[in-house]
């Protein structure tokens, strides 16, 4: 992407009016006066690395969603909708509503009774310090290292739709987020994503209505992609039954076990940066209902991201094309499509809350990143492992430096990867090792009270191990992939599927065996840790509606009819 | 959601919408008057205009409805 943006830097996508510069300013004086009006209300570490635990299940479920919707997932996704069709709904619906649903109902309570104020917390609480620190170290390094890619792409984004000066996007934007998470802390950064979250509808809604009113509706759209593409780029479920019968080059079972299951369940139930979000809520059932509200609006982002891409298909008079071909000839390449579609309906005003949107998508994306590592770093690490006894006035103090540093490496970051492009490469490869081990350590964890601690931590680290394995031996010997994919056919998603669903298997098995051969914990060490030796409170006598469970009931309901609808 | 009796982060929405659908809406209004010699796809329909009018009534709301001296 990056080499084909930079290709294309000289002619820029969209030019801004006035009143374009206008509505960007005023977002970058809006969440610093959010930041500025709540650096008071933050003196605690409960209240700068946890927003008090007082926030609403609406506030906690946006915010949920809003740290995921980064702007490079916004035009990356609908990049992949122009290229392989409706199939990139997948990320969103069985990639997501599912592990979303499992968090609230099933994870959740222990989460919140155990009162951690991360995920690596939960497992010093469940195993011990030494899995604490492999999670955390990995977690924090992860993060700052991919704050900083995103910061690269979206500053070269910037670049290619504006003609802005990257050196201007990277440090403008990252310093943007510093002011603002360094005085507000979590509430600060959950504010400004509720703010950011409103703000990417209404400048991205823009695009499918217009676009379906050219296109005439949904029937005609899916006619005209048949006659410009296939009719393969309309269908989610029905060409997946072989590998190479879908542009993507994938099977059911690599979309339903290793997206639907193992890197959805492992991303959204035990990634941090979103976790967190929920950890806010000001009670059970706020951070039970926070997931299923992030769900249900989760279902409907397609309708602003893939729909976009497949509205280009028919309407478009150019033809999109990869980063290679695009360079080369000097057309567009697929990653400009929803800046492509952007400009085509967009008039003046309506083009400045656009790109606006985008940038509110990085920034909640960078916040979202900031916070959790400032949290990890400063319980997880600092705290646990270099001063154990400060006051919590000086981890305050840590926190608000911590993210003032954070936010300095991830800028170094952007600029490394500036200078050496295949680190991007590795950095995102490297990041998906760890999710896919970390969510059976944490699963097994709270539903088996056998596992022990030498269990949980060798088992995440052979998943993690065997997932750098697996990753090492295709790129050393690309025949390797018919094994860990299953077919020479499979494209690199498919593969990244895969390979997620072997670790996850391998620290399963590992954990087990481990656990079986050690001694467990004794039950009255895992009360408010593990299902069946932790009493779950009960909702009381409250209406049906009011009950998480009838809600994820309806979002479930939801999930299965659109999918069938575009079957 | 209020922190510590203050501002509801609605009305930080309200005026972002508010003040975005004013500007929008006051753009397309200017087009209506001189239109473009360039208009975007669709530009008969005056999407920033509509668009534009529906953000500014739901600022309005917004703001109003989670003001801070209504809230207090």
């Amino acid at each position: 992407m990056s080499q084909a943006l930079a290709v294309f830097a000289a002619e820029r996508l969209v030019h801004l009016s006035a009143v374009d510069v206008v509505i960007i300013a005023f977002y970058f004086a809006l969440v610093l006066a959010i930041g500025w009006y709540l650096r008071g209300q933050s003196n605690t570490g409960e209240d700068f690395f946890m927003a008090g635990r007082e926030m609403t299940a609406w506030i906690a479920g946006l915010s949920f969603l809003s740290a995921n919707l980064g702007s490079l997932e916004l035009m990356g996704w609908a990049a992949a909708a122009y290229q392989y069709g409706i199939l990139a709904t997948h990320w969103y619906w069985i990639g997501a509503i599912p592990a979303m649903l499992f968090l609230a109902l099933v994870m959740m309570p222990f989460y919140y009774i155990s009162k951690t104020h991360s995920v690596p917390g939960y497992l010093k609480l469940r195993y011990g310090e030494a899995a604490r620190t492999l999670s955390s170290v990995s977690f924090a390094f992860m993060t700052v290292l991919m704050s900083g890619i995103n910061m690269y792409s979206m500053a070269l984004v910037m670049k290619v739709v504006l003609g802005w000066d990257i050196n201007f996007s990277i440090w403008v934007s990252s310093l943007t987020v510093a002011i603002y998470v360094a005085l507000g802390g979590l509430r600060s950064a959950i504010f400004n994503e509720v703010l950011q979250f409103i703000l990417i509808w209404a400048g991205a809604l823009v695009i499918p209505v217009m676009g379906l009113i050219e296109a005439g509706g949904w029937s005609n759209l899916k006619a005209e992609i048949a006659v410009r593409a296939s009719a393969e780029y309309t269908h989610l479920w029905s060409t997946l039954g072989h590998f190479s019968d879908n542009p993507m080059g994938i099977h059911w079972t690599g979309i339903v076990f290793g997206l639907g299951f193992v890197i959805s369940f492992g991303y959204w139930t035990t990634d941090f940066l979103v976790v967190q979000r929920v950890l806010s809520a000001k009670d059970l059932r706020a951070a039970k209902m926070a997931p299923i509200i992030g769900a249900a609006f989760k279902m409907f982002v397609p309708f602003i991201v893939i729909l976009p891409g497949l509205l280009a298909l028919a309407v478009l008079p150019q033809k999109l094309m990869g980063e290679g071909a695009a360079v080369a000839s000097g057309g567009h390449s697929y990653n400009e499509v929803l800046p492509l579609m952007l400009a085509r309906y967009a008039g003046p005003g309506l083009l400045g809350l656009g790109i606006t949107a985008l940038i509110a998508g990085f920034m909640s994306g960078m916040a979202g990143n900031v916070s959790a590592f400032t949290t990890v770093w400063t319980y997880d690490i600092y705290r646990a492992l270099i001063n154990k006894n400060a006051s919590d006035e000086h981890y305050v103090k840590m926190g608000r430096w911590t993210t003032i540093v954070g936010v300095l490496i991830s800028v170094g970051t952007a600029y490394l990867v500036m200078s050496f492009l295949s680190i991007m490469d590795y950095v995102q490869a490297l990041f998906s090792f760890f999710i896919a081990p970390l969510f059976g350590t944490v699963v097994l964890g709270m539903l088996w009270k056998r596992t022990s601690s030498q269990g949980g931590f060798w088992g995440l680290l052979a998943g993690t191990l065997s997932s750098v394995g697996m990753w090492t031996w295709v790129k050393v010997d690309p025949s390797a992939l018919r094994y860990v994919a299953l077919s020479p056919h499979a494209r690199d998603m498919a593969e990244n599927m895969y390979r997620a669903l072997w670790s996850w298997i391998v620290c399963v098995i590992v954990t087990v065996v481990v656990s079986l051969l050690t001694k467990p914990k004794p039950d009255a060490e895992l009360v408010g840790l593990v299902y069946g030796v932790t009493p779950l409170p009960h909702e009381g006598d409250v209406p049906l509606w009011e009950r998480p469970i009838f809600w994820a009931v309806v979002v479930a309901a939801v999930f299965v009819v659109f999918n069938i609808l575009v079957w | 959601m209020r922190s510590g009796g203050g501002i509801s982060i609605w009305f930080f929405v309200g005026v972002s919408l508010l003040v975005n659908g004013a500007l929008i809406l006051g753009a397309g209004m200017w087009q209506l008057v001189y239109p473009p010699a360039s208009p975007v796809v669709l530009f008969h329909l005056h999407a920033n205009v509509w668009w534009g009018a529906a953000l500014l009534l739901l600022g309005i709301f917004y703001s109003l409805r989670f003001s801070p001296p209504r809230a207090s």
